[in-house]
């Protein structure tokens, strides 16, 4: 546990000393502003909620959270760093977690930094804060998910770039599983129950439920799931070529 | 002790380390040497747990690095090649991450750390970022890493490279004095820093252990052991100097360098020359400028044997 703090707060304080974390948050929310009020039109729709705010969460974390995603291991590996790490009294799953959790509160600390939008809505009218809340947390689990898949192929490849295209591909799959545009891959030769599996995979299908504030904890066990799997799947990566 | 049984790397059909067995007893300063390529680095790394070995066993203080890793490691100080670190941290940052991965508590982090910033003399640049430092400072960095929590086991992985004379003279008066009780491993390519720390050496070539002595038994295996060099005015006439030295006894053969002026003198098996030579310098009153008797040559001694093994 000690070694897990340890390695996640050196990591959170990595991406403060470097423009890295100044300049992703800043990104992050212009263009959520952007998204908000231009594509989402947040005044003109005149409810008072969040949902034209969360609605594009997955579409900007498919491009953003890759960016955060693919130094993990990819520059760990080309620093060498990783030599050092490995030969601390760490294990593999300490290691993995530590990294994982500092990228994850890094990018909680972006979402909480939304915080003026949420204060524009309760000024404007009266909203369903549990709503809200539901949907933040939504969309962290979401966030969370992405991260881990770009872990896992972070740790696979010594290069970031292509580590950042793959994330954005699988990243992309998993969120419009649910749509014809995967499932139609599948449902030619695949049998139903596969399709149906695949289908039940979309993150934008249990997202969309928690950002209407159904805090249904099939879906939080689905993001947990989902991180957890792709952990692990890091965990063995990282052990077949930690010195590759 | 540490102990390496048959210890094999392979990458597919390139056998890195090829059954490499040894061990080190507290006290010892083993200095591995070899070519690039050997399997230095790659040996270093399976007893560190960062390269898992494709057959064999490496042991640290009687835990597997395999079986028991985290304990293993927790015993061990380790410099990587290159002497890897956080380059946006500070060496103040760097070290107190390192003390807490490590597990020490508040107080010993704290004593630990003032010793080693002032055994590596670090306190200079303590507040400036990794990257912006010097090589030789990054290199102490990683050594105050490795030391960090008073390991009974360091193994360092080039320690002086990149370093200036002086700098090295450091690090090894550093590995001098926590010599006796410690078990240390480096691995070099300076030979004279075989004999200034080191008391054995191994010598492995494609991967399997070619040598393993002292230094000084290492050198008494050169061709110039007991030798005598002679150099000579530059205007000396090689020829009747050659000749003289060839009647004289206990010689094997002479080997002169004609624009140095320079000859060398060989001896039997086991003769002692340099008396006879002195003498007979006197008596013929030589141009002689310069007299050594040569201990050896590490170097050439690391030559000969690897390239036999390369040859083999």
């Amino acid at each position: 546990m000690n070694a897990i703090t340890a390695i996640a707060t050196r990591e959170l304080r990595g991406y403060f000393a470097t423009p890295l974390a100044y300049v992703f948050i800043m990104i992050f929310l212009a263009m959520m502003g952007v998204f908000t009020f231009y594509l989402g039109g947040f005044y003109e729709r005149g409810q008072a909620d969040l949902a034209p705010f969360f609605s594009f969460h997955p579409w900007l974390y498919l491009f953003l959270v890759p960016a955060i995603s693919m130094r993990l291991w990819a520059e760990e590996r080309k620093s060498g760093n990783i030599e050092l790490l490995m030969t601390l009294p760490v294990t593999m799953t300490e290691a993995v977690l530590g990294k994982f959790l500092a990228a994850w509160g890094f990018t909680a600390v972006a979402l909480a930094l939304t915080f003026p939008i949420w204060i524009t809505v309760n000024y404007l009218g009266e909203p369903d804060n549990g709503v809200i809340l539901a949907a933040y947390i939504g969309s962290l689990l979401m966030a969370g998910a992405f991260l881990a898949i770009g872990a896992c192929i972070s740790a696979a490849n010594r290069n970031q770039v292509v580590a950042f295209i793959i994330t954005v591909v699988i990243c992309f799959v998993f969120l419009l599983s649910g749509f014809p545009l995967v499932l139609d891959f599948f449902s030619g030769w695949a049998p139903q129950a596969v399709v149906d599996s695949v289908a039940s995979l979309s993150f934008l299908t249990h997202f969309n439920s928690l950002s209407k504030g159904v805090l249904d904890l099939r879906d939080i066990v689905y993001f947990l799931l989902v991180i957890a799997a792709w952990l692990q799947a890091n965990t063995i990566v990282l052990n077949m070529k930690k010195a590759d | 002790m540490i102990k390496a049984e048959a210890l094999t790397k392979k990458y597919g059909s390139l056998t890195a380390v090829d059954g490499i067995s040894f061990q080190v007893q507290p006290g010892e300063v083993l200095g591995f040497l070899g070519p690039n390529g050997a399997g230095k680095t790659t040996t270093m790394r399976m007893f560190a747990g960062f390269v898992p070995p494709t057959s064999g066993a490496a042991e640290i203080c009687g835990y597997s690095i395999e079986t028991h890793p985290t304990d293993a490691k927790r015993l061990l100080g380790y410099l990587p090649e290159g002497a890897p670190s956080y380059g946006e941290m500070t060496p103040r940052a760097f070290l107190s991450f390192i003390a807490r991965i490590r597990g020490l508590s508040t107080r010993e982090a704290t004593e630990r750390t003032d010793d080693v910033i002032e055994r590596l003399n670090l306190a200079r640049v303590l507040d400036q970022s990794i990257e912006t430092l010097s090589k030789g400072f990054r290199r102490r960095v990683g050594i105050a890493q490795a030391i960090l929590h008073d390991p009974p086991v360091l193994i360092m992985d080039e320690p002086t490279d990149g370093l200036d004379p002086n700098q090295k003279h450091e690090v090894r008066e550093l590995i001098r004095s926590m010599s006796p009780d410690k078990i240390i491993v480096i691995s070099t390519h300076i030979l004279e820093e075989v004999d200034a720390v080191c008391n054995r050496a191994i010598i492995i070539s494609r991967g399997r252990i070619v040598a393993d002595e002292t230094p000084a038994t290492l050198i008494n295996r050169s061709r110039f052991h007991h030798a005598v060099t002679m150099r000579f005015d530059n205007a000396a006439d090689l020829a009747p100097i050659l000749a003289a030295l060839e009647a004289l006894d206990g010689i094997d053969h002479l080997e002169s360098d004609e624009p140095n002026t320079t000859i060398t003198a060989f001896p039997a098996h086991g003769a002692s020359i340099l008396k006879d030579i002195s003498a007979l310098a006197a008596t013929e009153d030589w141009p002689l400028e310069q007299l050594d008797l040569e201990s050896g040559r590490l170097d050439e001694v690391f030559r000969t044997i690897t390239a036999e093994s390369e040859a083999a």
